[in-house]
């Protein structure tokens, strides 16, 4: 390995759930390490590690993502939301009260994942059909419910989220 | 942290880029959406000692059409060509750029990714081919146009020399009698492709093929094209029969490896399945229809 003597750290600027966040960072540093480890916001979860299950899902600019598979300077200067991020003055984001209403989780491991990968299609699809939240959640992976009371919850929320 | 140690440069413009991969040499890598960089960092299986990241470097992200000629910059992602309207135009592209993975990996995977990493499974290769794209190439002296065939020479294998990258892709837009079709067969959303048959077809008056183009994805260590089959359709009126011909040259042209994704025999199935779906789909587009797409067998 030919590195110099000292790692590399490279500033980086983001906004994480509205908050500027300055840091250096190593440059292997994974943008989901940063967010846990780095500014100790553990509700996004690593799962697989390898890009297949979907419990890291973030949205960096309003596109959903799966931070294990970014590096954390890759998303200098971007805007970032995670699960901490849906829930404001203690009420819970109509994504999160339809998945507890609806029995969306059980043991809860992929929900942070689910919850951001819904809210990315719920952003760009108000209203979407069974087969359009079906094809938005083929990258994430729920290992307990078998997925009828994740869809149930997410045309749930989209209902609550037209009618506000 | 699971990637070896490597320095980090992110350049202002395409051409301090290359001459950064010109300086630092071999052992350099370009970094743009990681899709499938980043996973083989972590477990190592490669371990550059500089990575130069060209993810935001201005204009090669575009897609546009010019004397019909369509251009997608090399950065411009899955989700990005999917939702284009070049995409509404020809509908091909909106089915293989909607399939590939997931929606997350769409978000961040380039074509220019797809093309420079030739995994013989990758979807772009494969419909690449049935469009007779050609693949543009700069390094810090200039730019050449290289077809995808001469392109990718082998699996993982292409033809880019060093501090050389993919900025864009090009290939005529095809004329309004001409349908394509894209289909792959995985066994869930974020795997690669088992199988996938590609197949554009231009028909002239009375439904005869004036001209094919069929491709085979996961079949070789590169694409397939399947030149027998073709020359079965090309001159010839569109029937069942003629269809059917040309999908058992495909079986016996093909020679798909048995990997974790199936058995060679399962393979050839598939193959023969997954052409036979493609064809109608993409002789209905032909004729002027307007059918839906679907990237993944069904």
């Amino acid at each position: 390995m030919n590195m110099s003597e000292s790692t590399q750290l490279v500033p980086i600027t983001v906004s994480v759930n509205g908050k500027t966040c300055q840091r250096q960072v190593e440059p292997r540093l994974l943008l989901v390490e940063f967010i846990r480890e780095t500014l100790g916001l553990t509700g996004t979860h690593i799962g697989c590690d390898t890009s297949f299950c979907g419990a890291c899902t973030v949205i960096v600019d309003g596109d959903a993502v799966k931070s294990c598979t970014m590096l954390a300077v890759q998303a200098d200067g971007s805007e970032i939301l995670t699960v901490e991020g849906l829930e404001r003055d203690g009420v819970l984001h109509p994504l999160q009260q339809a998945f507890s209403s609806n029995h969306g989780l059980q043991c809860g491991y992929c929900t942070p994942g689910m919850l951001m990968s819904s809210l990315a299609l719920l952003a760009d699809n108000p209203n979407p059909t069974r087969k359009d939240i079906r094809k938005q959640l083929a990258g994430n992976i729920c290992r307990c419910t078998g997925y009828q009371n994740i869809i149930k919850s997410i045309e749930a929320a989209a209902s609550a989220m037209q009618e506000d | 942290m699971y990637p070896a140690p490597f320095r980090y440069f992110r350049p202002g413009s395409l051409d301090q880029a290359l001459t950064l991969l010109s300086e630092l040499g071999e052992s350099s890598r370009p970094l743009a959406g990681g899709q499938t960089l980043i996973p083989i960092l972590k477990l190592r299986m490669d371990e550059p000692t500089d990575l130069v990241d060209i993810g935001r470097l201005p204009g090669l992200g575009s897609i546009n059409i010019e004397d019909g000629i369509i251009h997608i910059g090399s950065l411009a992602t899955h989700a990005r060509i999917g939702r284009h309207a070049v995409a509404g135009m020809i509908p091909v592209l909106a089915d293989c750029a909607n399939g590939i993975a997931d929606a997350q990996v769409r978000n961040r995977g380039t074509i220019g990714g797809s093309v420079s990493t030739a995994d013989p499974s990758c979807d772009w290769p494969t419909l690449l081919h049935t469009l007779d794209a050609d693949i543009v190439c700069q390094n810090a002296h200039g730019s050449r146009s290289v077809p995808i065939r001469e392109f990718i020479a082998d699996a993982y294998t292409t033809a880019l020399g060093n501090a050389e990258l993919v900025t864009g892709i090009r290939f005529k837009c095809p004329p309004e009698n001409s349908g394509g079709s894209y289909i792959g067969f995985k066994k869930a959303a974020p795997a690669y492709p088992a199988a996938a048959a590609g197949i554009q077809i231009t028909l002239a008056e009375g439904d005869v093929c004036s001209d094919v183009r069929l491709v085979l994805g996961a079949a070789g260590p590169r694409p397939v094209i399947c030149g027998e089959a073709e020359s079965i359709l090309r001159g010839n009126t569109i029937t069942r029969a003629n269809l059917e011909k040309a999908a058992e040259a495909i079986i016996a042209e093909s020679d798909p490896p048995s990997d974790i994704r199936g058995s060679s025999g399962f393979k050839r199935t598939m193959l023969h399945s997954l052409f036979m779906q493609a064809a109608d789909i993409a002789i209905n587009r032909a004729r002027g229809n307007r059918v839906q797409g679907v990237h993944e067998y069904v």
